[in-house]
């Protein structure tokens, strides 16, 4: 065959794609199952709803699904501003060795992982040692804070420690889109007279709108899906704060990993991916209908 | 007012707004910065003035006990550091190779299948499974509990850098170039390897420097497959260490007994030294990676 040796370059790539993403797709008859050691996966007994009648009557389920949400869309919000923010104003930073210094600094705190992060955050917040409660409370008046215990914290503690995380990469994108602007849009509209202003709200922010669309519908599919790492180990997996801190994939994890009720934790699951895919679908299908050409698919 | 005037006007404004841009920029890099200042000073503080002063950017007298504490006592840390450091390389080689391979045909526009593969990873980006249908395969199919594999395979499925490198391929490679290897009797092995990979670094360095990343920074398989000890990487490591501190204080707290444990070992800057240590390598890797990395991600990035 003519495309023997490309085919076989697809191969190795292919396969793995089957196992890591293809099986488990099929596994999802587990939510519909009642698992049991004995009778093993395929041979436990079906029991349709039941598992999702469970989830569903509990009050956990409502509460993993608004905080999911909540987080999700503040990240996804503020995240599109800040970073398109970023990306215009450093871009209008002239000196260019500043510019650069100043991108590669802003990125780094991405390289760090988000058990690094929970550290760094820990070595704010220590109840006795952190830096917050023994430096910069006092000055306000409080003395002693376990932050740990105290769930109306954790929204505001999280965006931070997000937006710290993530800012600094996320308008590199943009950064990126901004240089493929042609210079010449910008001399036509210096000549007309527009100011700076008018140069970025006219140009800029219009020429980047394409990519905001694509990476937003992204998003959107994620919405049900949040950063584990940051609700798992920034919080340090405290009880006490899950009213606020609880979300669909710790929940997974916690039912699958510390509680072993596959039922449950795959129903989660299931309704974690089915009604994601039909985000990613529904987001796509309104880009197209703004804008054809700004549709991922 | 006449023309130069209003030309040295804009000028000062300029040069204010730009001072402005600085001065956001220099906070803004601050508060990226700081907190990993804080725990690199937090791991060179001596353990008695911690617990009396608490966390703090100055530390009174400089004390590497910590650090060597780390080095002669702990063998799981070394343990850690070789498993970390062998998945990374491993699994980094494995990814951009087969990252590689199957983003250039899909880019052959020759190629009469590539709608399908394209297809193929599209799903895998709209759809998965989730985690415990993919913990079970794992676990009770594969077999691949405690097993190095198990850390390297998950992060082999990259659906998103394939893309990045494939309109990479798009934008750089001319079709002659291939036409031509075709006509001096050039395989398409020898296409592949000699004439569009070389050209090809800038998105393998930046493709390969998020594999590096994600393969160092990764605590999730460990997590899930890993109770092995001496197969932990140090990302768990640390998950067990901060857990730990917690669980010592929640236990012992007011019983004295950590007070003693506290004063046997430099608990609170260890910990630091640990996650200073971590970080390491990424900061020596990231500028090497630095150069290829704007250049690969912007082209790579304007047709997303």
């Amino acid at each position: 065959m003519k495309h023997r040796v490309l085919l076989l370059m697809l191969l190795p790539t292919s396969l793995i794609f089957f196992v890591n993403c293809y099986i488990p797709m099929f596994g999802v008859f587990i939510a519909f199952k009642n698992i049991n050691y004995i009778d093993g996966i395929m041979g436990s007994p079906w029991t349709g709803l039941d598992n999702f009648r469970f989830l569903f009557a509990t009050s956990d389920a409502w509460r993993v699904t608004i905080n999911t949400v909540s987080y999700n869309v503040a990240f996804i919000v503020s995240g599109l501003i800040l970073s398109v923010a970023v990306a215009i104003a450093v871009n209008e930073v002239r000196a260019k060795l500043a510019s650069r210094v100043y991108q590669t600094i802003m990125i780094m705190p991405n390289f760090l992982s988000m058990v690094v992060v929970s550290y760094i955050v820990y070595a704010f917040l220590h109840p006795e040692y952190g830096f917050l409660v023994k430096y910069i409370l006092p000055l306000f008046g409080y003395s002693s804070v376990n932050a740990y215990m105290h769930p109306q914290a954790w929204p505001y503690i999280l965006w931070i420690t997000k937006m710290w995380h993530s800012v600094g990469i996320g308008s590199i994108i943009y950064v990126a889109a901004i240089t493929g602007i042609s210079e010449e849009l910008y001399e036509a509209a210096k000549m007309d007279g527009a100011s700076k202003w008018q140069q970025i709200t006219r140009i800029t922010i219009p020429l980047l709108t394409p990519v905001m669309v694509i990476l937003t519908i992204l998003n959107l599919g994620g919405i049900f899906r949040s950063d584990f790492g940051l609700f798992y180990h920034v919080t340090l997996d405290s009880g006490a704060l899950r009213s606020t801190t609880d979300v669909i994939d710790t929940y997974v994890y916690r039912g699958l990993i510390q509680l072993n009720d596959l039922g449950m934790s795959s129903a989660a699951n299931f309704y974690q991916s089915v009604v994601g895919f039909f985000l990613v679908i529904g987001a796509n299908s309104l880009a197209r209908k703004l804008n054809r050409d700004t549709a991922l698919f | 007012m006449n023309p130069k005037a209003s030309v040295k006007t804009s000028q000062k404004d300029s040069r204010l707004a730009e001072a402005i841009l600085h001065i956001i920029f220099i906070t803004f890099s601050l508060a990226c910065i700081m907190p990993i200042v804080l725990i690199v000073a937090i791991s060179f503080s001596d353990e008695k003035q911690l617990t009396l002063q608490g966390y703090k950017f100055w530390p009174d007298k400089l004390d590497v006990s910590a650090y060597q504490y780390l080095f002669t006592n702990s063998t799981t840390l070394v343990k850690a550091y070789g498993v970390s450091l062998s998945v990374t390389i491993i699994g980094t080689i494995i990814a951009v190779l087969l990252i590689a391979l199957y983003a250039y045909p899909i880019f052959r526009k020759d190629f009469p299948f590539k709608k399908a593969f394209n297809f193929y990873l599209l799903i895998t980006m709209l759809f998965s499974g989730g985690l415990v249908p993919f913990y079970l395969l794992y676990v009770n199919f594969l077999e691949l509990k405690d097993s190095f594999a198990a850390l390297i395979l998950p992060g082999l499925s990259n659906a998103f850098y394939i893309f990045i490198t494939r309109t990479f391929f798009q934008q750089t490679i001319p079709e002659e170039m291939i036409e031509s290897g075709k006509l001096d009797g050039a395989s398409e092995w020898r296409i592949f390897f000699q004439l569009v990979l070389p050209i090809s670094l800038p998105v393998l360095a930046t493709v390969g420097l998020f594999t590096t990343l994600m393969y160092w920074n990764d605590w999730f398989n460990s997590m899930l497959f890993i109770n092995d000890t001496d197969k932990y990487s140090l990302q768990y490591v640390m998950i067990q260490m901060i857990r730990q501190a917690e669980f010592f204080k929640n236990q012992l707290a007011g019983s004295g007994v950590a007070l003693m444990v506290q004063e046997a070992v430099p608990t609170e800057s260890l910990r630091m030294a640990m996650v200073v240590v971590s970080i390491g390598p990424i900061l020596f890797v990231y500028p090497f990676f630095q150069k290829y990395f704007t250049k690969g991600l912007t082209i790579g990035a304007i047709k997303g």
